[in-house]
């Protein structure tokens, strides 16, 4: 193998897995760090320059970052990432006077249609810098769907008028209950820039026999959250069905056992292990007494002159052809059928887009997407952008976070009058955390201890009250206890060929053997000869020039605890413990073009 | 020096050996030592050899005298039995110790302060009469504890840190093995496990007394340009006679090397050694050879490492005395003392 070249950005960016797998690339491991020194505003900050709602993300993201988490490499979960982030927003002091300033307007307007997770973003970006920002939403506060679909037990309104509040603060207009009927009647307003963040709004139908005539006790799942979350839905049925085995099921089912329903069941094609949903909304709404059946398919709504009496479902299996490919099959089982007095329909998502005529230069796919570009976002009008469930469909709220970063960045560039597919290297920076013969500016004694639980409310008062938040969220003790879980991937196991001098310290002490002195080789025979399997091919080698005896130094970085006892080993500082630091470039960072240096 | 303990996790594909226990099962508390000493790659090594013999370790007693290399047995073996003597004392405890309980495997763990200064008598005695033990010597020609004196196998010429040319001669303590009628005697080089561990292995499997003198560089004192025993020097002058894996019995491993360039050797429990010779004249049965090779080679300048002598045949201290199997720290009053009808007679036969 070649020897590993430690200066792209992107090599010790992947060794922080978390940090990697989110789409806003927050610097995960920083923040907790800030966290274990209950310095809460500085990790609420570093959160929220890179991920905009960290109060709200720290109670409601899909949390791509823990399945990355090395812990969960090396024992049996990782760290609780997401609810550290809500520690640092729960116990930060008054943040006000650390936020950006309205600056003075450079004369620029960009418009944003739909105020959720990715029109914000993009304005809390480009506020700062001048631009005036005008945000429209059909409904009468800003928060998209993060205040129409998330139940309030999961996220409490304050939180979203806070997080919220701090970027209209910034100077941006929002103009509520406005809803845009035409994109163009919008583009005849002349705004230099338009960005489209309206989201994915339209709930699928369930096209089966019996639709229309028990219609009035079938409701889609997203619309009958947003009519709870703004108060016009306040009860429903005893016996509950819940179609649909995603997120929205689950906030669907736990909602209905609030509202009067006692019976409350969730169906779902599929097995249980394959449902969309995260596994700790399954676990939540288990736990509140939802059972989940599953290989159901609904066949018909059974009703009764108008009124729904129940479903019958078909029982199926799950077969699997040559490929691997999953196929839903009879399982030749007779019918089941299913009494109920509600169905709530939550069977996925779709855009559209019926507002954007056809010659406003916005070109649409053949699923009737628009064409955009997922790099830029900028669709094929140079002037109009779009992001979030609006450009890609549905995803979470941490990925409309992401593209309105870069979204954001291409309407700076544009009216700047600078190449949009130019995209700046991220920020990165290096230093060692020696300052002794052994001591680190870090915490390396790893912890032994397990996950920490995050308490819940008891169950009885929970469900009781709809607007009662659930989660309590971790206190001071258990933040620390969970924050000291983190393994410091960020700080970098950085090693220098000249100065090594193979005495083995270093591979004497890994508590993980990680670490091989060998002849160089091909990559697949390299991983065959290392001192412990290598059991993630995806894990970077780490593979030194060469050294004096002709051999090379092979660090596996798949299980690495950065607990740095090679560095302290080490006799002749060969291996240093460096803290590797990236930041994304965001519109109007200082120097964004300047390519980056690293050790 | 460290101030945390090693992390209890470790690699989720560490393979187990026979008893059920990963490599990091044999470790011990975490090294005191400087950093990249010597040492404890021999720790390493060590444990690495345990492991793989699948030794338990409650069966496992492990002396030191005193010095840097005295300290290791705290690094390894944390569940065996240990005994950290008086300076250059290790022998005689050890011999005691096998006298009693002759069932425990003996690791006798000293260095060249310990073994051929103070301690060089006792160092004699115990190979002398062969006791059954693993004798290793971490070798690195200078008192590490009072700041880089040399010590008595520093080779004449050879420089201190400060430049001081030392006028003394050296005790090549592999000679003096060979010649006290050591059965198993061989070098090493701490910075070269793939030849150290097989090493320990086979000395452990040895029934008689086994002599490991390991060259483990000092990296505080003795690791500098004017140096013998530095890991620059020892690797340019390393005259390595054979190298060896060790096979156990029950799990034969299928040996696949060249015809003529390996010599099988079977010692007394049955486990066989591998031996690939590089120097192919090289006879590691001829006592006589080896300590004239040996002469010629350390004229030279070159340092002979690997397998220099064994004697499949040996026997230890335990036959030469006719001492029952049992341990005799387990024989009973009623074994012990045959009675006043015994004495009796006994003493009727002397009147």
């Amino acid at each position: 193998m070649k020897p590993t070249d430690i200066a792209a950005p992107d090599y010790f960016h992947k060794v922080v897995d978390c940090q990697w797998a989110c789409p806003a690339h927050t610097p995960v491991p920083e923040y907790i760090r800030l966290i274990a020194q209950g310095r809460y505003s500085d990790a609420y900050m570093i959160n929220w320059k890179s991920n905009v709602f960290p109060g709200i993300l720290g109670r409601t993201c899909d949390r791509p970052c823990e399945p990355a988490c090395r812990r969960g490499r090396v024992e049996e979960t990782p760290v609780a990432i997401c609810r550290l982030k809500r520690v640092a927003a729960d116990f930060k002091d008054d943040i006000t006077h650390r936020l950006p300033k309205p600056s003075a307007k450079n004369g620029k307007r960009v418009a944003f249609v739909g105020g959720g997770p990715a029109s914000l973003t993009v304005a809390r970006d480009l506020a700062p810098l001048g631009y005036h920002c005008t945000v429209f939403d059909g409904d009468p506060e800003a928060g998209g769907m993060m205040r129409t679909q998330i139940p309030k037990f999961r996220l409490p309104n304050s939180v979203i008028d806070e997080e919220t509040g701090y970027i209209l603060d910034l100077g941006v207009e929002f103009k509520g209950g406005h809803r845009i009927e035409s994109m163009k009647a919008l583009l005849a307003e002349k705004y230099d820039a338009i960005f489209v963040g309206s989201g994915a709004p339209r709930g699928r139908e369930l096209d089966i026999p019996g639709r229309k005539e028990a219609a009035a006790h079938v409701h889609i799942g997203i619309d009958w959250l947003s009519s709870v979350s703004f108060g016009h839905t306040d009860k429903i049925g005893k016996r509950v069905v819940v179609l649909g085995g995603g997120n929205t099921a689950m906030d669907c089912c736990r909602t209905a056992r609030r509202l009067g329903g006692e019976d409350v069941k969730v169906v779902v094609r599929s097995g249980f292990e394959e449902m969309k949903a995260s596994p700790w909304e399954k676990e939540d709404a288990i736990h509140e007494d939802i059972p989940i059946l599953n290989f159901l398919v609904p066949v018909s709504f059974i009703h009764d002159n108008g009124k729904l009496t129940g479903i019958t479902f078909q029982k199926v299996k799950a077969e699997y052809d040559a490929k691997g490919r999953r196929n839903l099959v009879p399982s030749g089982e007779p019918d089941q059928t299913i009494e109920c007095d509600d169905v709530l329909v939550a069977v996925g998502q779709e855009n559209a887009f019926p507002w954007i005529e056809q010659d406003c230069g916005i070109e649409f796919d053949k699923w009737h997407m628009p064409k955009v570009d997922p790099k830029t976002f900028v669709s094929t009008n140079p002037k109009v952008f779009f992001g979030g469930d609006a450009a890609f469909g549905p995803k979470n709220i941490i990925w409309a976070v992401a593209q309105g970063h870069d979204a954001a960045l291409s309407i700076h560039k544009l009216l700047s009058g600078e190449d949009i597919t130019e995209r700046p290297l991220p920020e990165v920076n290096v230093s060692s955390q020696k300052m002794g013969i052994h001591e680190w500016s870090y915490d390396n004694d790893i912890s032994n201890d397990k996950r920490f639980k995050v308490p819940h409310r008891d169950k009885v008062i929970a469900l009781k009250d709809i607007r009662t938040e659930v989660e309590l969220g971790y206190d001071v003790k258990l933040a620390l206890g969970e924050a000291e879980r983190c393994l410091n991937c960020d700080v970098q196991t950085v090693f220098s060929t000249s100065l090594c001098i193979e005495c083995d310290a270093c591979v004497d002490i890994c508590p993980m053997d990680c670490i091989t002195f060998t002849e160089n080789g091909e990559e697949a025979d390299l991983r065959q000869r290392l001192k412990a399997p290598s059991l993630h091919p995806d894990q970077d080698l780490y593979v030194s020039r060469d050294l004096k005896t002709g051999r090379v130094m092979v660090k596996d970085e798949d299980v690495c605890l950065h607990c740095g006892l090679c560095a302290e080993r080490c006799p002749t500082g060969a291996w240093d413990m460096q803290k590797y630091l990236i930041e994304m470039t965001q519109a109007g960072s200082s120097c964004p073009t300047r390519s980056r240096s690293a050790a | 020096m460290t101030y945390i303990a090693k992390p209890k996790f470790h690699h989720p594909g560490l393979k187990k050996n026979e008893l059920g226990y990963t490599h990091r099962d044999y470790e011990g508390k975490i090294s005191t030592l400087c950093a990249g000493c010597g040492h404890d790659s021999i720790t390493a090594s060590i444990i690495e050899a345990c492991y793989e013999l699948s030794i338990e370790p409650h069966r496992v007693a492990k002396i030191s005298g005193i010095g840097c290399s005295s300290k290791t047995p705290d690094y390894f073996l944390g569940n065996s039995h240990g005994f950290n003597s008086v300076h250059g004392r290790m022998p005689s405890v050890l011999t005691g110790a096998n006298l009693a309980n002759r069932d425990l495997i003996y690791l006798g763990v000293s260095g060249d302060g310990d073994s051929a200064s103070i301690g060089f008598g006792q160092f004699a005695h115990s190979i002398r009469r062969g006791v059954n033990m693993t004798y290793i010597v971490e070798n690195n020609g200078v008192y590490g504890l009072t700041k880089g004196q040399f010590s008595a196998t520093a080779d004449r010429g050879s420089k201190s840190k400060k430049g001081v040319t030392n006028t003394d001669n050296a005790i090549d303590l592999v000679a003096i093995a060979l010649q006290l009628g050591a059965t198993f005697v061989a070098r090493s080089f701490s910075g070269d496990k793939t030849q150290l561990v097989p090493l320990i292995a086979a000395a452990i499997r040895h029934k008689g007394a086994s002599f490991i003198d390991v060259i483990s560089p000092c990296i505080a004192f003795n690791n500098h340009a004017g140096s013998t025993k530095s890991f620059d020097y020892v690797r340019e002058h390393n005259d390595a006679v054979n190298r060896l894996d060790v096979l156990v019995g029950r799990d034969p491993i299928a040996v696949d090397y060249a015809p003529g360039t390996v010599q099988m050797v079977e010692q007394h429990d049955g486990s066989k050694i591998a031996l690939r010779k590089i120097d192919a004249d090289y006879d590691p049965h001829d006592r006589l050879g080896a300590q004239t090779f040996l002469a010629r080679h350390a004229a030279k300048g070159q340092i002979v490492t690997g397998l220099l002598y064994v004697d499949p045949d040996a026997e230890d201290m335990h036959a030469h005395l006719n001492t029952v199997e049992t341990p005799l720290n387990t024989l009973e009053a009623d074994t012990l003392c045959p009675g006043s009808a015994a004495l009796d007679k006994f003493n009727a036969s002397l009147r």
